[in-house]
């Protein structure tokens, strides 16, 4: 039913998941997309945030990192929340979710979301019934920008003009995710320090000469202005 | 005299807008079939499949092998689907009553439609009715409505919306190159080195090309964007030229000065293939960066730098959009901007040339098949007299009863305002919403005699008919749409109209078997009028007569000129120089830098300018009935620079009036630095009172009769 993959980027494992924020044009076609999706239709799972919208245009994407160690299921009393055999989280099984939050809470990256009145957390599976059989998750497969692409790594390395990576540091702690975020060369762990995304934030540790760095024309743009 | 007779909420309880949302019925089940067809939205017409379920679409697939898109979309596309099976889907005819309308049978509709027609012709003559199509529907019904027009009603006066988007983009590349088509396929953007993207929000209203951007860039491509606001696009951009509204002319003179400065023009080039550059050489000596930038606001050094980088450009690609085009010179901004395309000697070849960006579904190909006032099918002029000979012998009428070239879109409502057209078939158009100066808009809808409307939802516009006849979405008709790349693609049927709604054309060859031009009509299939047309296109400047429907399934579309069957097709133009104007050369044009109709003073302070979001198309009869599109974007905001808005008092989300000498309007403010300090900007997508159009200016191109959407003068005040 579903168009198969370009041939030459399998086999599966091959294809993996890389998010670009700079890339971002804040559509919200991923979001669209996403509440597609046959196993929760109706409900997206992507968030997409402007990052300071009274600065810039800059928004971010944030599916589920997929996390080798998830700290979801970790902190999970219910044990609800399973990894399969090629490291993607699922969403909390609806018959072991207690609806304590204890998942959205600990998630380093805001992932998870209570669905309250179904007393049940959701997340971003990596369209599981889609990736699974190899095809590429919804919002990836629709994204206009190339901030979410699904792909071969090869490629991505061989194009782009920045890098993937997979780790992040959060204080002590390293996370290293399923998920790449494409940074800047040279950064082989992403800092992770939430102060650095603020209105006066140091985006400086992204790299700012790199390829759509997200302040080519920002603050400074209209006070050069001629009068 | 067609006054509303519900109020405003009135209309909107029984005819929407409604936003819908998927529906719990949709997720039960497998569908019954997946249709590879393409978005009913903008210009990039990209592929998708939709879902069918028991004649009702249920969701969509990604279509990854259509090659345009390769299965991506923007938010308005994956949720298009939810049009069909609308809650405000008009289902039968409606015709004005005391209480608003009511439902009427087809034939009593189209008998008053035509006894109407008939009564005010022979009352005012045949050109006091006129037809205002629209450039969302398909090759098919763009050709059907022009033939409609000149050969039932007999009427000079067709125009389309076309008008309000691509006219000043077709009339510039006509003067410069002496053919109407982007010079170039997007499959050429990643192999460009530099671009520039001159007045196009390309992530928000063509969001597919935002990956041939980043894919030109990973091969080191250096982006120029030229807009008043840091659009998503300009975010990324290496060099952002913050032009002041209504100074683009100027901007590109001042580019083009500097490069002859230096010496990074072609002047081989320039003596082979072009006409007339001498005279632009002689204008752009003025625009030295310090002049230049005195007029445009963008500083001299990055004047000076976009020289650098287009100049020495080893391939290179211009695009542009509304934002120059919406101009009371949008003509000589498009044809300023071509200069330095020319100059450089740089098109014709892979990764170098020129794209204007359709802003319609169909923009370019419901320009090419007779839907506008001057032009007959194939893109033939209606003043030459061989091509009125030619067309008139193919439709089998005499050429004396073919009538001349008529008014276009926005002197047609300006005539129905000062009475001189007295009647209106309108069909996919809200004018009320899209045209500027919305309240001179209303006057003269409620000066018409007879108004039928032929729409799926009842636009505002609509409001104002006598009849409504229930037409077709998209998804409920077949055909062909032409894309802002040239590439002629096939529109699949996907569902049949519900209950007693019709196929478009249907109906209008109902109405001409009724006003007595039934022979001319008697397609039985869409296949029947696109035969027709790629016929009766085969020797003119648009020629599709290689065309079918067979190939362009088979080949993903055809681009054309397309003159033979085993001929395959163009996607790239102007190979070896060799331009379309009869010598074969292409020409420049030197027009002096001249002010927007209206300039800024010292009681309408501030620059005004109006476009679009992402999440919204047009006059946004289908967008704001679909929810998950109203929710994005719900009400229009009036960006305003925080300088602005401190000077004037006003914090984010007060609501302010913004008013200019042809209205006002209040709306939140969204304070941002993304906007230059001198300007405020409001989208335009919404009715009444949350319609930009009540302040914008009306003011007309000469050439092109395009009104000047992109500049004019206005205050802004706190809203007590």
């Amino acid at each position: 039913m579903v168009a198969p993959i370009d041939q030459s980027e399998l086999p599966l494992d091959n294809l993996e998941f890389f998010i670009d924020p700079s890339r971002c044009i804040g559509c919200q076609a991923c979001v669209a997309a996403c509440g597609e999706c046959d196993t929760h239709r109706g409900i997206p799972m992507i968030h997409l945030d402007y990052v300071d919208r009274s600065t810039s245009v800059q928004t971010a994407p944030v599916v589920c990192m997929h996390c080798e160690n998830p700290t979801c299921a970790m902190v999970c009393p219910a044990d609800a929340i399973k990894q399969d055999d090629n490291g993607v989280v699922l969403s909390a099984a609806h018959s072991r979710c207690i609806g304590c939050s204890n998942c959205t809470l600990a998630c380093p990256f805001g992932v998870p979301k209570q669905q309250i009145e179904m007393q049940l957390m959701m997340k971003c599976d990596l369209c599981y019934d889609r990736s699974s059989v190899g095809k590429k998750p919804m919002c990836a497969a629709v994204c206009p920008s190339q901030a979410l692409h699904y792909g071969s790594r090869t490629k991505v390395e061989a194009h782009r003009g920045e890098v993937p990576c997979n780790k992040f540091q959060f204080g002590d702690q390293t996370v290293k995710t399923k998920v790449n975020m494409m940074t800047a060369h040279g950064l082989d762990t992403i800092p992770f320090d939430v102060a650095d995304f603020m209105p006066q934030g140091n985006l400086a540790a992204f790299g700012r000469e790199r390829i759509g760095s997200p302040d080519a024309a920002e603050d400074t743009v209209w006070e050069d202005l001629p009068a | 005299m067609a006054f509303l007779n519900l109020t405003e909420d009135e209309y909107i309880e029984r005819y929407g807008p409604t936003p819908a949302y998927m529906s719990e019925r949709d997720l039960e089940g497998e569908p019954d079939k997946l249709v590879k067809t393409h978005c009913c939205f903008c210009g990039v017409q990209c592929g998708i499949q939709l879902k069918v379920k028991e004649n009702k679409i249920v969701g969509f697939e990604p279509w990854e092998e259509f090659p345009v898109n390769e299965g991506k979309l923007c938010p308005k596309g994956v949720k298009r689907y939810l049009q069909n099976g609308h809650p405000d889907r008009l289902t039968t005819p409606l015709m004005r009553s005391e209480d608003g309308f009511r439902e009427a049978g087809w034939d009593e509709a189209l008998s008053k439609t035509v006894s109407e027609i008939q009564r005010v012709q022979a009352t005012y003559g045949r050109d006091a009715v006129a037809f205002l199509g629209g450039a969302s529907m398909t090759n098919e019904k763009s050709y059907i409505n022009g033939k409609f027009a000149r050969v039932a009603l007999g009427t000079r006066n067709i125009d389309y919306n076309g008008r309000l988007c691509m006219a000043s983009a077709g009339a510039a590349n006509k003067l410069a190159f002496g053919i109407d088509r982007s010079a170039n396929p997007w499959k050429d953007i990643p192999k460009a080195k530099v671009l520039i993207l001159a007045g196009t929000n390309i992530a928000e209203c063509f969001p597919i090309l935002t990956d041939y951007i980043w894919r030109a860039r990973d091969n080191g491509a250096k982006i120029i964007v030229i807009d008043p606001r840091i659009t998503p696009i300009a975010r990324t951009a290496d060099l952002f030229l913050p032009v002041r509204p209504g100074r683009d002319s100027a901007l590109a003179h001042g580019i083009l000065h500097m490069m002859i400065e230096w010496g990074w023009i072609d002047e081989d080039f320039i003596a082979a293939h072009t006409n007339d550059f001498d005279a632009v050489r002689e204008l752009v000596k003025d625009y030295t960066p310090a002049h230049t930038e005195q007029i445009t606001g963008v500083p001299a050094a990055s004047i000076e730098q976009a020289a650098e980088l287009w100049g020495t450009a080893e391939t290179s690609m211009l695009l542009h959009a509304r934002g120059i085009e919406h101009h009371t010179k949008g003509v000589e901004n498009v044809l300023s901007y071509i200069n330095l395309v020319l100059a450089t000697g740089r098109i014709g070849k892979p990764g170098s040339g020129y794209g204007t960006l359709t802003g319609q579904g169909n923009g370019q190909g419901g320009r090419e098949h007779g839907q506008r006032c001057n032009q007959l099918p194939g893109g033939r002029d209606i003043n030459n007299p061989e091509h009125r000979e030619h067309i008139a012998n193919f439709w089998g009428i005499d050429e004396t009863k073919l009538p001349r070239e008529g008014l276009t879109a926005c002197e047609i409502i300006d005539d129905i305002e000062m009475g001189e057209i007295k009647a209106l078939i309108s069909i996919s158009f809200n004018p009320l919403v899209s045209i500027p100066d919305s309240a001179r808009t209303r006057k003269a809808l409620e000066k018409l005699e007879h108004f039928t409307a032929i729409d799926f939802f009842l636009s505002e516009t609509a409001q104002y008919a006598d009849v409504v006849l229930a037409g077709s979405l998209q998804e409920e008709d077949e055909g062909t749409v032409t894309t802002g790349e040239g590439r002629c693609v096939r529109l699949r049927p996907v569902v049949r109209p519900p209950a007693e709604a019709r196929v478009d054309w249907h109906i209008i060859a109902d109405l001409a078997q009724r006003l007595g031009a039934g022979r001319h009509f008697a397609h039985e299939t869409a296949a029947d009028i696109f035969e027709e047309l790629t016929a009766v296109s085969a020797g003119g400047p648009v020629d599709y007569s290689g065309m079918s429907y067979e190939r362009i399934e088979n080949e993903m579309g055809i681009f054309w000129p397309c003159p033979a069957p085993n001929h395959p097709g163009t996607p790239r133009l102007f190979a070896g120089g060799r331009f379309a104007h009869p010598d074969g050369r292409a020409k420049f044009h030197a027009f002096p830098y001249r002010p927007p109709a209206e300039e800024v003073d010292a009681e309408y302070p501030i620059f005004f300018t109006s476009g679009r979001v992402v999440s919204q198309y047009l006059s946004g009869t289908q967008t704001r009935r679909i929810g998950m599109l109203v929710d994005q974007y719900p009400e229009p905001l009036c960006e305003i620079h925080p300088h602005l808005a401190e000077r004037l008092g006003i914090a984010d989300s007060d609501r302010v009036r913004v008013s200019t000498r042809r209205g006002q309007i209040e709306v939140p403010a969204q304070i941002v630095k993304t906007i230059r300090p001198d300007t405020v900007f409001i989208p335009y997508h919404w009715p009444g009172k949350k319609a930009a159009n009540q302040i914008t200016n009306r003011a007309l191109d000469p050439i092109s009769k395009i009104p000047e959407f992109k500049v004019c003068a206005c205050k802004v005040e706190k809203a007590s």
